[in-house]
């Protein structure tokens, strides 16, 4: 069930990659809304979940990107697991933890995806620093949007049921 | 003796020449008209006002219901228009450019931010095949890397694997320009000394057999030189690619497409007739697949400056080969510039 959830989350996450992130963000400033996910995830579930899911959400990424497939893949995997860690060792309820883990885990995605890129022999390309500094930024507000978000709904419903019971009796 | 009075008076006519009586008559009731005529206007002021109002709220109700249809209409024609509009600067861009093209919408961006591509909406069930030409009335947008039944994907000129036979149309310097993932291109092996200045515009040279020549790349937009040599000179795109609607498909074969095909080659005779001097032009084939290989595989890009250096010499040593390719540089829209 929580497997089928983050898949979801995944493929929703992707839909609206591809078709609501080029309007929302134009320029330098980008957002990467697949790996909020992982991150969201890994911070809620734990390293190995993290892990799983920057697996598959990179692969899956990568299959319909132009690059090699495989250095979004592992450089999510790798972020994933890290942010889990974190998630698991740090107290991250607070939105200003939550806002430096998804930048840091935004520039270390990128500098593991720039480092495979040089390494596996990749054409080289200037480190894009505003364009990466735009995506973290866009990231961590993002992600603690979702986390806010997320938090609240469930409140948001318990206190309708709650008011809606106070008014039968 | 008052009967004496008005018989006498009855008689006198007034300066106008109307009888006094009548006069005063009608200037007398006249009065009470206008007396009566103002009672029954306030009255039909009041019933029309007050009391057949009635109805006036639910009857404004309907109209600013209507009103809101009519304005959600004028939206829906407004985006019709904006979208015909942009359909018009398309269809003159393709007539402008007499090539053979397909009109494409776009769906969908890029599933990461790292790489540059679109989605659009025709595949290989209109035509559509790999490494066909993308543009769109600005210029050039990319080229087709994976084409499906329905859909194709695009590579953006700004993607960081993407690259194009660029030419300064100022100074005529060739060299290929690269995408880097930011929205700015690269201009690359440009020759010690070519001439080139912010603002030139950069074009598509057409050796990379993809990309028809003369269409508009952008601008050059940063020049830096350490010595002899220039470091780093940066183009701004001439197409806005984030705010892509709709683009133009080109399905005329490319140089490449041609000598594979030798029965196009056939079908437009014309234009290898009218423009030798563009034939002559044309790099022979090892050329035009070099920067191919480049925008495909980024890692022969060591061996990319070679050809583009040595460009020059097949075209002055060997000439027969090249004029027996076939010349569609001619039906760019720039194609008989030089």
């Amino acid at each position: 069930m929580k497997a089928a959830g983050i898949l979801l989350a995944i493929v929703l996450a992707l839909a609206l990659q591809t078709t609501i992130a080029r309007y929302v963000a134009r320029g330098t400033i980008a957002v990467d809304l697949v790996l909020v996910v992982v991150v969201y995830v890994a911070l809620m579930s734990g390293s190995v979940a993290g892990l799983l899911t920057g697996t598959v959400a990179g692969l899956i990424q990568d299959s319909l990107s132009t690059g090699l497939i495989g250095i979004g893949g592992l450089a999510k995997s790798i972020v994933g697991y890290v942010a889990g860690i974190v998630g698991t060792q740090f107290i991250v309820t607070q939105p200003l933890p939550r806002f430096l883990v998804f930048f840091v885990a935004t520039i270390a995605h990128q500098a593991i995806t720039i480092g495979l890129s040089v390494v596996l022999g990749e054409r080289p390309f200037g480190i894009p620093y505003a364009a990466i500094a735009g995506e973290a930024l866009a990231n961590a507000v993002v992600g603690v949007a979702a986390f806010q978000l997320m938090e609240l709904l469930p409140g948001a419903v318990e206190r309708r049921r709650m008011g809606k019971s106070r008014l039968r009796r | 003796m008052l009967g004496h009075v008005i018989l006498i008076s009855a008689q006198v006519n007034s300066r106008s020449g109307v009888s006094l009586l009548e006069s005063v008559t009608f200037g007398a009731f006249s009065e009470v008209q206008r007396t009566s005529s103002s009672g029954f206007s306030s009255v039909r002021n009041v019933w029309n006002r007050y009391v057949r109002l009635r109805h006036v709220e639910a009857e404004n109700a309907s109209i600013k219901r209507e009103l809101d249809d009519v304005k959600v209409q004028l939206q829906e024609r407004r985006a019709l228009a904006d979208r015909a509009r942009g359909l018009q600067t398309l269809l003159d861009l393709r007539d402008r450019s007499n090539l053979r093209t397909t009109a494409a919408e776009i769906i969908a961006s890029s599933a990461s931010p790292d790489f540059r591509t679109l989605t659009i909406d025709k595949g290989t069930l209109y035509g559509l095949q790999s490494d066909m030409a993308v543009i769109a009335p600005g210029g050039v947008v990319g080229r087709i890397v994976i084409p499906t039944l329905r859909a194709s994907k695009v590579q953006l000129l700004i993607d960081r694997n993407a690259a194009i036979g660029a030419l300064i149309e100022r100074s005529r310097a060739q060299g290929v320009a690269m995408g880097s993932g930011d929205p700015r291109l690269r201009l690359e092996y440009v020759s010690e000394t070519a001439d080139v200045v912010v603002g030139d515009l950069v074009v598509t040279s057409g050796i990379d057999g993809i990309f028809p020549k003369g269409f508009t790349i952008g601008s050059v937009d940063a020049v830096e030189k350490s010595g002899p040599s220039y470091k780093r000179i940066t183009i701004k795109p001439a197409v806005d690619f984030s705010s892509l609607e709709e683009v133009l498909v080109v399905l005329t074969p490319t140089p490449i497409h041609q000598a594979e095909e030798p029965k196009h080659q056939g079908e437009e005779p014309k234009h290898q007739a009218e423009e030798p001097k563009h034939q002559a032009e044309t790099p022979p084939k090892r050329q035009v697949e070099t920067p191919r290989r480049q925008a495909e595989a980024p890692k022969p890009q060591a061996e990319a400056p070679k050809p583009q250096a040595e460009a020059p010499k097949p075209q002055a040593e060997a000439p027969k080969p090249q004029a027996e390719e076939p010349k569609p540089q001619a039906e760019g829209p720039e194609g008989g510039r030089e």
